[in-house]
């Protein structure tokens, strides 16, 4: 295991099941993970629509991954991020997302949802803060 | 000659349906499909394009495409109507062709 700890931010920017960018995303973040970098995420533009809560894809015979979104908590990403403005183009406010719950191991801190919505200032800061983009 | 417009992109991602609606003719059923139906939903900066196309257009919405997203029938836009799978066939033998906008 590499000992180097980067920021690694995944942009998401794709609405879900009308393309595979954000089950792209979502696999490659859990693989990020998994090798215990420090996973940020950040949903922009039609990103948003992927944290909408009450997804059932039962009537278009694809599957529904909106459930896993909710377990990020528990791969140890802690950092999740919502553009305002692109909720608020959309019509969208926070009560429409799901909400990810994230326990520290080490301090026991229980924080019952993670997802934060950024104005556009914050969102430019945490990019220029991240050691590596990437982009879906 | 009437035609059926089907609209599978996000309003926000691509100009499709602002194109559709433009070149649509009066009295044309425009399907808002797959990433399409976003532009369905009420309160949202593509909402003004939409009612705009309703004073010429059918507007329609595909059902399972919504739900699939999250969204109930409830935050449609007025006027909108919601067809399952058997609509979307009736809705194409009922117009002469169908033009997808990609």
């Amino acid at each position: 295991m590499s000992e180097v700890v980067k920021k690694f931010m995944y942009l998401n920017r794709k609405a879900p099941y009308g393309t595979i960018y954000a089950w792209e995303s979502l696999e490659v973040v859990l693989i990020g993970a998994a090798f215990d970098q420090e996973v940020n995420l950040m949903f922009v533009d039609d990103g948003v629509y992927q944290l909408v809560k009450g997804q059932d894809t039962a009537g278009i015979g694809m599957k529904n991954f909106s459930p896993t979104y909710r377990t990020l908590g528990d791969y140890e990403v802690r950092n999740i991020y919502v553009d305002a403005d692109s909720l608020a183009a959309r019509g969208l406010t926070q009560d429409d997302l799901v909400a990810i719950a994230y326990e520290d191991m080490d301090t026991e801190e229980e924080i019952e949802n993670i997802v934060e919505v950024v104005d556009a200032a914050r969102v430019t800061e945490l990019m220029d803060e991240a050691d590596v983009v990437f982009s879906f | 000659m009437s035609i059926l417009h089907t609209v599978n992109k996000s309003p926000f991602e691509r100009n499709s349906l602002e194109s559709c609606l433009k070149y649509a003719s009066s009295g044309a059923a425009v399907l808002l499909i797959e990433d399409g139906v976003y532009a369905a939903v009420a309160g949202t900066s593509a909402e003004p394009l939409v009612k705009s196309g309703l004073g010429k257009v059918s507007v329609y919405v595909l059902g399972p495409d919504l739900k699939a997203r999250g969204f109930r029938e409830d935050r449609l836009i007025e006027g909108i109507q919601v067809v399952d799978y058997a609509g979307f066939v009736d809705l194409a033998t009922e117009h002469d062709k169908v033009q997808a906008w990609l």
